[in-house]
């Protein structure tokens, strides 16, 4: 059955059983399950009616023996730590040396961290793993057919949805806490390793059956305020790290000085300023990639010449709009998750700089999510193609080595979503025919901005309205594709066995695409 | 003009294509190994740029190591056109045939 964006969901993919029972329906278009309801799944807790002293465990192997974690459970994590995570490694290696197996990996996103998991993967002990990144030896394996039930990649707010609905259950929450007091209750600042803001495992301690805090650095009870609240954990480990400090956050998101990157940005701050959302309040949010986040810069000029301020920042926070901010020209910082020290640093001490849950964030399930109210969204893409559908998750060789994360909650809620993407990688044309996989569906991009020029979608015709008014020049994106095949050559298609390894799920829980085991290029 | 020892052309950087070709008596063009960054997408269209570029240069029987790392097909030809050359190992003074073999 083909979908709203001309996906072929096969059966196979449709037939996959969610542990409510809800049956997958292919991708029906924007805004589908609006105004619909859902019955929010509650977890099985445990009643602490007489007063202990501590939840604290002598280590992660009690912990999971406590938990009374067996065979064909599901394990969950956060990504805050990102490429400096021990915390999945850890508590997988204890699972796995006690013997439980047939094990489902749901965390908030996965990476390079965690290769150790692959080889679990290959030993058929974790057999599901529920997503919204898989990159490096993960996502290779996954690519090669070796995980038993398909991955399944959500986005953030489509993750939230998910468990909340019960599409997931998760039986055992694992979050590492750079602080936490005996009780549980745990914050993102004040340890070893910080990283800010604990907002994709809110969640899971609300509907998890068990909730385990693992940190390295115990505070004294109050931990307050906490971003996990002791009230939801059942236990507390101490370990000698949660992470790699430096990897936990980059130094500083680089500002690009790629004057390839630079122009696309400075053409996307001129194309935001020519849309009528560009006024005093405006709302905003950027992705972390090099032009995306050079946006930033070429802003500020815009406002100040405009008189004009931003009210509120929102996402993966990094240094410049921290700096943005100190200038006076955002009202309020949402943050999500930190990207840089920067970021970590201001929240730490600048009372307008918030922390919010991932729901709060970007769940398209509950009463109205921050995305909803979101004027701009500047984004990243591996591939566009001539629908506006965006890739960012299988590479040219189709191997999954990405994530889908805000992007499509952004650019559905989001009035005006900018996509920026040089028109060429190398020999890969970015502005291609059909993307490898669909991650963000077409009728929610808006607006494509490449090296050899900017393309809208047909679509928004007051968006084409307000960039003819400026004289802001732009192209069917047709021709930007036939631009890029002029320069590269036309790829031929890639080349797919018939097992499907993961299915990219759309934020509302329906299937946009999916992603089946790749055949090895024959010369 | 024909090969008589092994002739080397290009780099391992981003959007370049290194070339080696090792001369041969018979059995034809035999791709020794085939490796590129985008053999997925554009490996059957590297393999006939390299074949027509030797065909121009008449090359009929070789060993070839393409390894890649997505370079145009411009590119493509000029390196194998230069690792020819090299593996000529004669001394052109400039007289190459520009716009003739090389293309």
């Amino acid at each position: 059955m083909k979908n709203a964006v001309g996906r072929e969901i096969p059966e196979e993919a449709l037939a996959v059983k969610l542990t409510n029972g809800r049956q997958y329906e292919p991708y029906q278009g924007k805004g589908y399950r609006d105004g619909k309801y859902i019955k929010k799944a509650g977890p099985t807790t445990k009643v602490y009616q007489k007063p202990i002293e501590s939840k604290i465990l002598p280590s992660i192997r009690d912990a999971v023996i406590a938990c009374g974690l067996k065979d064909g459970m599901t394990v969950s994590f956060h990504h805050h730590f990102r490429d400096g995570d021990y915390i999945v490694n850890m508590v997988m290696k204890e699972i796995v040396d006690l013997g439980i197996k047939d094990i489902t990996i749901a965390a908030s996103s996965l990476g390079s961290a965690h290769d150790p998991i692959a080889e679990y993967i290959e030993q058929g002990i974790v057999t599901g793993i529920q997503t919204s990144g898989i990159r490096g030896k993960m996502g290779d394996v996954v690519s090669h057919g070796k995980l038993k039930t398909p991955a399944i990649l959500r986005s953030h707010g489509g993750r939230v949805r998910a468990v909340e609905e019960g599409d997931v259950h998760i039986d055992v929450a694992f979050i590492g806490a750079p602080t936490s007091d005996e009780y549980g209750n745990a914050r993102a600042l004040g340890g070893k390793g910080d990283c800010g803001v604990l907002s994709y495992a809110v969640v899971d301690s609300e509907y998890a059956d068990k909730v385990v805090v693992i940190t390295d650095t115990l505070v004294p009870y109050p931990n307050f305020p906490p971003s996990i609240h002791g009230v939801n954990v059942d236990y507390v480990v101490k370990v000698d790290e949660i992470g790699n400090p430096k990897k936990i956050a980059s130094a500083a998101a680089r500002m690009t000085q790629n004057p390839r990157d630079l122009m696309m940005a400075e053409n996307v701050a001129k194309i935001m300023a020519a849309t009528p959302w560009f006024k005093d309040g405006f709302s905003f949010q950027t992705g972390a990639g090099g032009p995306s986040l050079a946006v930033n810069r070429f802003l500020e000029p815009l406002m100040v010449e405009r008189g004009i301020k931003m009210s509120w920042g929102i996402g993966g926070i990094t240094g410049p709009i921290c700096e943005l901010q100190r200038k006076g020209l955002v009202g309020k910082i949402i943050d999500v998750q930190d990207f840089d020290v920067a970021a970590i640093e201001d929240i730490r001490t600048n009372p307008n700089h918030y922390e919010m849950t991932a729901s709060e964030y970007a769940n398209p399930a509950n009463k109205g999510a921050f995305v909803n109210k979101l004027d701009f969204v500047v984004l990243a893409a591996l591939e566009v193609d001539i629908d506006f559908n965006v890739n960012v998750i299988t590479g040219s060789d189709g191997v999954l080595r990405g994530a889908p994360g805000g992007h499509p909650d952004t650019a559905e809620g989001a009035k005006c979503c900018v996509i920026v993407t040089p028109l060429t990688r190398g020999r890969m044309a970015t502005i291609c025919e059909h993307v490898v996989t669909v991650t963000t569906p077409g009728d929610c991009v808006d607006v494509v901005v490449t090296d050899y020029g900017t393309a809208v979608n047909p679509n928004r015709k007051d968006i084409i309205e307000a960039l003819d008014a400026a004289g802001i020049k732009h192209v069917p994106i047709k021709e930007l594709q036939e631009k890029a095949y002029s320069m590269v050559g036309r790829p031929d298609d890639l080349q797919w066995k018939d097992k499907v390894v993961a299915i990219l799920e759309a934020r509302d829980g329906t299937i946009l695409d999916v992603v089946r085991e790749i055949k090895p290029y024959e010369i | 003009m024909e090969l008589k020892a092994v002739g080397t052309a290009g780099t391992l950087e981003s959007s370049d294509v290194m070339i080696t070709l090792e001369p041969t008596t018979s059995g034809g063009i035999v791709f020794d190994s085939f490796e590129s960054s985008v053999i997925n997408q554009y490996g059957r269209q590297i393999k006939a740029e390299v074949l027509a570029s030797l065909e121009r240069l008449g090359v009929k029987n070789a060993k070839v190591i393409v390894n890649d790392h997505g370079a145009l097909d411009c590119t493509i030809k000029a390196r194998v056109e230069c690792a020819f050359y090299r593996g000529c190992q004669c001394d052109m003074d400039g007289k190459f045939d520009w716009g003739g073999v090389i293309r």
